[in-house]
């Protein structure tokens, strides 16, 4: 990085808080170019979202340099301008954060090709559905296809609308935000109340319990200056690569009941059990409520527990590999799961998709060893990826990212040492930012926490994976088969709520 | 007096196999499942509800589960139930036998267009798709019986199949796996179809009947189940030897239909259902033996028998 980029960019790293003041102010023509500059220069946008307080409008940028482990923040203050030009012709990945940066503060990005309501509409300006203007296509043989928000089975709802030509889709728009429930600012309203943020950060998705919680607590601690105690960090790594294993699991066998091969479906569906099980017996929940503390975590480890996670972890490795053997050396499975939903790692890369999804197109991102946080400071993650792009890929690197896991539980596990799990928390400083970044078992899970002078939590900012995820399933399914739409949303298994925040 | 009984006992049958297919998928997946009975628990308690009609639909949709079944009835009466022979036969009854199916399925598909979805316009446009290739290879299987016997008849075709020539062992394998795809093809079974899916974008039947419930619905249920046990009873038809004696041919048939059942339950635990374009080419599997048998019988058995 040289000099004139050095005082564009405040240099950071992952979870480590800075003072307001020293973030570089630009206006807003200097903080685009920046912005497109960097990510041609093979930066990746990790969040870019607007700040309202009483002297104006601000935007925030933040991107990672994965390869260096470090996070560049920078500013623009819009004194009252209401719009900007859009920078998703250059950057694809900011799309969908200049849709909410329109929606939430009015503020308009000139020429975005895609500007729509993103989750609860535009006070004013979209509050009728027929505005919406969906993209429709014309043709003899063309026809729609309207599937949800409600959908059969137990799935969260969402609207796909599907363009096809016969049994080919040509273009699928999804419309989100049935679920928005307000998850930012409750934070910030609730922010005295620490019981109450780690429920909530717990509540962002239910399928990412330990995810979240983690991602929220270690931005708190942060701003507050709280050091963990090294046995909590372990702790806390356990139940995340626990959650990835459980959750991966679960999809290895919903991707199996997809394709209607039962013995996948009911292998996985089995091993998944004893995983969430194994949860359960640390605190109490199946899917982690409950452990995530501010200072720590809320469960120690017994010698009883320990050598339990580490009875069953075995049994698992064994358990996997042969379910695994079985899952991907039959040709029916791979028929349906090869070259199906293909993603090109030039396109994973220009939308800024991110975890084991933009690893399966061959993306080498992966918080854990770009941007280390809790136990992983202590802990080399090798990053896997595969090259495919296909739903094959995406199911194969759960396989490997589940062994991963494991390993990485058995060599915590093993050098558990003796001491504290919880520290008091302490609040916040006054006027500090920090950037938390976790990789969930779906991808980087990214919150930033502002503080104000009096040091409450002024804003919070949550990112689910799923949030720069969901336009790669739009892209996947362009040319295949609709009957293999469902398979494709599987490999992806994207959260609604997450996204709707 | 005993062919009314066999007929009576075939008519209660179909919903039992369909749960001894639960049953074996169960047992697969190491579970107990539901009891091999449950089919017919769902089909009483459908029976008795009531049925909710879209406004949309024309009284087609409303009169197509019933025709359905009456038409598969009148299909089953064709057909020859092993040493008991069939209720109706003349020359060409398998023609009727064919498009008593056909419009069977016709009138399902035309109550799946009524209800102007498009989830199930595209089943419909699915199932008539396959459908073309399932009707002309079962048309190919019954004309290969045909030439070997010199019979036009269901009844007098079985009656001498097993007399015809020394090829007939041969003929028999191949059209046995034939009248199988086909049973796995109208049945709405793995790897055509998948009976157990909830995502109607892939599915093929049962998108098709989304919008019946109730009686209707017990109709269409039932009415796939009977046109299962129809195809596999002409499977036993082939297997069972005419010169067998009463009760060890009903036990033999009997046995042989829950195999067949057995094996669709195995089918549908071991192998991942097709992707949709590629299932024409299994299909053409059945096309594929048929015409093998046909090309036996007309170029071996026939220039032997010059």
């Amino acid at each position: 990085m040289n000099g004139a980029e050095e005082m564009s960019w405040l240099e950071t790293r992952n979870l480590q808080s800075v003072a307001l003041g020293e973030i570089p102010v630009h206006p807003i023509e200097m903080l685009r170019r920046h912005v497109i500059d960097s990510v041609a220069a093979g930066k990746r946008l990790v969040q870019f979202f607007g700040d309202r307080t009483d002297s104006g409008d601000t935007i925030y940028a933040v991107l990672a340099d994965d390869n260096a482990s470090r996070l560049y923040i920078a500013s623009s203050l819009l004194r009252g301008r209401k719009s900007f030009a859009s920078m998703t012709p250059e950057v694809p990945a900011a799309h969908l954060f200049e849709r909410e940066l329109y929606e939430e503060f009015g503020i308009e990005p000139v020429g975005h090709p895609w500007l729509k309501p993103l989750r609860k509409g535009i006070p004013g300006i979209d509050e009728n559905e027929d505005q919406y203007g969906f993209f429709s296509m014309k043709g003899e043989e063309v026809h729609e296809v309207g599937v949800g928000p409600i959908h059969a089975g137990v799935i969260e709802p969402g609207h796909f609308r599907f363009s096809c030509h016969g049994e080919k889709v040509y273009q699928l728009e999804i419309k989100l935000g049935f679920q928005h429930r307000g998850v930012e600012e409750l934070f910030v309203r609730n922010a005295s109340r620490p019981i109450y943020l780690e429920k909530l950060a717990e509540s962002v998705a239910g399928d990412t319990v330990i995810g979240h919680a983690g991602g929220f607590i270690r931005a708190y601690e942060s701003l507050a200056g709280t050091s963990v105690p090294r046995r909590a960090k372990v702790i806390r790594t356990v139940a995340l690569e626990l959650e990835r294993i459980a959750v991966h699991l679960g999809d290895l066998s919903a991707l199996s009941g997809d394709v209607a091969y039962l013995t996948g479906n009911s292998v996985f569906g089995a091993l998944r059990t004893k995983v969430i099980n194994t949860t359960m017996a640390i605190c109490g929940n199946r899917f982690g409520r409950g452990l995530m503390k501010l200072g720590g975590v809320d469960f120690d480890f017994t010698p009883d527990l320990h050598d339990r996670i580490l009875d069953t972890i075995n049994k698992l490795e064994d358990d996997v590999a042969l379910a695994s053997e079985v899952l991907f050396s039959s040709a029916s499975v791979l028929e349906r799961f090869e070259k199906t939903g293909v993603v090109s790692k030039e396109t994973a890369t220009a939308i800024g998709m991110v975890g084991p999804a933009a690893r399966a197109s061959g993306v080498p991102v992966d918080v854990r060893s770009d941007h280390p946080f809790g136990g992983f400071e202590f802990l080399a993650v090798h990053k896997l990826t595969l090259p495919g792009g296909d739903v094959f890929a995406r199911a194969y690197l759960r396989f490997i990212e589940i062994q991963q896991s494991l390993k990485i539980i058995s060599e915590q596990l093993g050098g558990l040492t003796v001491g504290p799990v919880r520290q008091t928390a302490g609040l916040p400083a006054a006027d500090r930012i920090v950037v938390s970044l976790t990789e969930g078992w779906r991808g980087e899970i990214a919150y930033v926490l502002i503080s104000d002078s009096e040091a409450n939590i002024r804003k919070v900012k949550v990112k689910d994976p799923s949030f720069n995820n969901w336009f790669a399933l739009s892209l996947a399914v362009r040319g295949e088969g609709i009957s293999d739409f469902p398979l494709c949303n599987k490999s992806f298994n994207l959260s609604y709520c997450g996204f709707d925040l | 007096m005993p062919k009314a009984v066999a007929e009576i006992v075939i008519v209660i049958s179909p919903l039992f196999f369909i749960g001894l297919i639960s049953k074996v998928k169960s047992l697969w997946a190491g579970r107990k499942g539901a009891p091999v009975l449950q089919p017919y628990y769902d089909f009483f308690k459908l029976m008795g509800k009531g049925e909710v009609i879209s406004t949309t639909t024309s009284p087609v949709f409303r009169i197509a589960p019933s025709i359905g079944i009456a038409a598969t009835f009148f299909a089953l009466t064709i057909i020859p139930i092993p040493v008991f022979g069939s209720v109706i036969h003349f020359e060409g009854d398998f023609v009727l036998f064919a498009y008593l199916l056909g419009l069977s399925k016709f009138l399902m598909v035309l109550g799946a267009l009524d209800t102007g979805s498009s989830f199930e316009g595209m089943g419909a446009s699915r199932e008539v798709t396959y459908s073309t290739i399932v009707e002309t290879a079962f048309f190919i299987v019954i004309g290969s019986l045909a030439l070997l016997t010199r019979h036009f008849s269901f009844e007098t075709i079985f009656a001498s199949v097993n007399l015809a020539s020394g090829f007939s062992p041969l003929v028999k394998i191949l059209l046995v796996v034939s009248l199988f795809i086909m049973l796995l093809a109208e049945g709405s079974r793995v790897p055509v179809d998948d009976p157990n899916t909830h995502l109607e974008l892939t599915m093929i039947h049962e998108v098709m009947v989304l919008d019946y419930s109730g009686p209707d619905l017990a109709f269409i249920q039932y009415t796939a189940s009977l046109k299962m046990t129809i195809i596999s009873i002409l499977i036993a038809d082939l297997l069972v030897p005419s010169s067998l004696a009463l009760i060890p041919a009903c036990a033999l048939s009997a046995s042989i239909v829950a195999l067949v059942f057995v094996s669709v339950g195995v089918v549908e635990s071991l192998i991942a259902r097709s992707r949709i374009s590629h299932i024409p080419q299994f299909l053409f599997l059945m096309t594929t033996l048929s015409l093998t048998s046909f090309a036996v019988v007309a170029f071996f058995l026939f220039g032997i028998i010059r």
